[in-house]
């Protein structure tokens, strides 16, 4: 059997020696399909992503890429491990002051040569399939805008488009939604449901929005202060699974 | 109840005396009368100093253009110290602003070039023309050399400054993609400082040109070289042709780059 996707296990990760914010991760990722994490705010959802393609250095534990571990690599090596990942970020963390054409291109720097990227002469089949998905998040005429005239929702196809311009093998989402409305919210995923089955790709998603979790994703995972505390698919999650999950229960 | 509680409290006041500034401005005050009689200042010295400069403008007056070779040879050479000084100063800046910034450069790194950029600010121009005059010897590579410095000075301190104040996010999205040092330079960091770094060198090619008149006074070429000795030889006439011909070519500076500013808002 081939490796799958993506395999964590026992990733510890501790900012200050002694607090571990992530307490022993074993997750593995299956090759299709969205996998949602849920959990409260600071229960270390972003840092588990980041950890990933090490944004954020892990303490311990190993994180295979198709067998490959991440966590010992350095320099080159890691950037080709990284342009394998695709990330789509809260805030979208697009170059405000590149256009849309160049933003997507962002995600072809890991392949394309330095000189080409400063003489923005990348291969015509980069340029094509910047177009093809720009064509396929609904902004076929955006490319020579500049990205910061456009809207949120906008801003997030882009992020979206940006992400997959990589050809990844995985998608990382880190709440890709919460700064957007919740029509928006639901249009934008929507779209990174629908494009990254279309491209094959496993999605590891960040959320809050329970619902919003439960209707997207065929894998939910369940994370308080740090472990895995719910690991099953939406169907599974039941009201006692998220008191322990967020704790209490007024606000159910 | 609560009303009349109001009416029996002391009137509340909007705004908070500032007792400091109030000391600050008195202690002013004082020490200005103290200084003007120490330092000689009298009416009768300032009716003395206006009959002087009377005469003094009197014979800058018509201002004689007949030497105007000179004239126009020393403007052209301050005009190229500028420009060639905000040149190189400009190309040193780029990468010396990127190695003192904090949050791109580790420590051991901006530290020493902060301390470099430090060392070019900290000494006037003029004592670094006398300097370099002193050490290359006279004419315009001194002027360059001393304005190079100044540049680097301004613009790479700035520089460093504006790059510290960069969002990390598209840099964070552009390194999580796989770029290199480089190319996360050149999409994800340059594009957020570049408009403020022309702004930069266009106000400091503006420096240059003025203070390229004036390092010739020390030796260090250029049409300040040319005032010096008018001044010296009491050709007052030329001295107001050379200051009518500086002025003419600060304003016209000042106009272009203007105009570039405003083309790139």
């Amino acid at each position: 059997m081939a490796a799958p996707p993506l395999e964590i296990r026992g990733l510890v990760k501790e900012y200050v020696p002694g607090t571990p914010v992530l307490r022993g991760i074993d997750l593995a990722v299956g090759a299709e399909g969205i996998t949602a994490v849920i959990g409260p705010s600071g229960t270390g959802k972003s840092t588990l992503l980041r950890c990933i393609n090490r944004l954020v250095e892990p303490t311990r534990g190993e994180i295979r890429l198709r067998g490959e571990d991440l966590t010992r690599l350095r320099g080159k090596a890691l950037r080709l491990a990284r342009r394998r990942i695709g990330m789509v970020f809260q805030e979208y963390n697009l170059v405000e002051r590149l256009s849309v054409m160049e933003n997507l291109l962002c995600g072809r720097l890991g392949y394309v040569p330095l000189w080409r990227a400063w003489l923005r002469r990348y291969p015509a089949e980069d340029i094509e399939h910047g177009f093809a998905l720009l064509e396929a998040v609904g902004l076929p005429d955006y490319a020579t805008r500049r990205a910061d005239a456009l809207s949120g929702g906008q801003r997030q196809r882009v992020g979206i488009a940006r992400a997959l311009m990589q050809r990844p093998e995985l998608l990382l989402a880190d709440e890709p939604t919460s700064s957007l409305d919740p029509k928006t919210a639901v249009e934008v995923l929507e779209l990174l449901a629908r494009l990254t089955e279309e491209a094959g790709v496993p999605v590891v998603l960040n959320i809050h929005n329970v619902e919003l979790a439960k209707r997207f994703a065929r894998r939910i995972v369940g994370m308080s202060e740090g472990t895995i505390v719910f690991d099953g698919p939406p169907e599974a999650l039941e009201t006692a699974h998220l008191r322990a999950i967020y704790g209490g229960e007024d606000w159910l | 109840m609560s009303a009349s509680g109001h009416a029996a409290a002391a009137p509340r006041r909007p705004f908070a005396p500032s007792w400091g500034f109030r000391l600050g401005m008195l202690a002013l005050v004082a020490y200005t009368a103290y200084a003007v009689p120490q330092l000689g200042l009298s009416w009768e010295r300032l009716a003395v100093g206006f009959g002087e400069a009377g005469r003094f403008l009197a014979r800058m007056v018509p201002p004689n253009f007949t030497r105007w070779e000179l004239l126009v040879e020393g403007l052209v050479e301050s005009l190229q110290i500028a420009v060639l000084a905000s040149a190189i100063g400009i190309a040193l800046s780029l990468p010396l602003g990127v190695l003192a910034a904090r949050n791109l450069a580790p420590w051991w790194i901006n530290a020493p070039v902060r301390g470099v950029i430090a060392i070019c600010r900290s000494l006037h121009y003029v004592i670094v023309a006398i300097l370099f005059v002193k050490a290359i010897g006279f004419g315009a590579l001194a002027g360059v050399a001393a304005l190079v410095v100044a540049s680097v000075g301004f613009i790479a301190k700035l520089f460093a400054e504006a790059l510290e104040e960069i969002s990390m996010k598209p840099v964070e999205a552009v390194r999580a993609a796989g770029a290199g040092t480089m190319a996360v330079l050149i999409y994800a960091v340059l594009p957020q400082v570049a408009s403020r770094f022309v702004g930069f060198c266009l106000y400091q090619l503006d420096s240059n040109l003025r203070n390229s008149t004036l390092v010739g006074i020390v030796g260090a070429g250029g049409i300040g070289g040319t005032l010096f000795a008018a001044f010296k030889r009491f050709d007052y006439d030329f001295v107001s042709a050379i200051l009518i011909a500086i002025i003419a070519m600060i304003f016209l500076a000042e106009l272009v780059s203007g105009r570039v500013r405003a083309a790139l808002r």
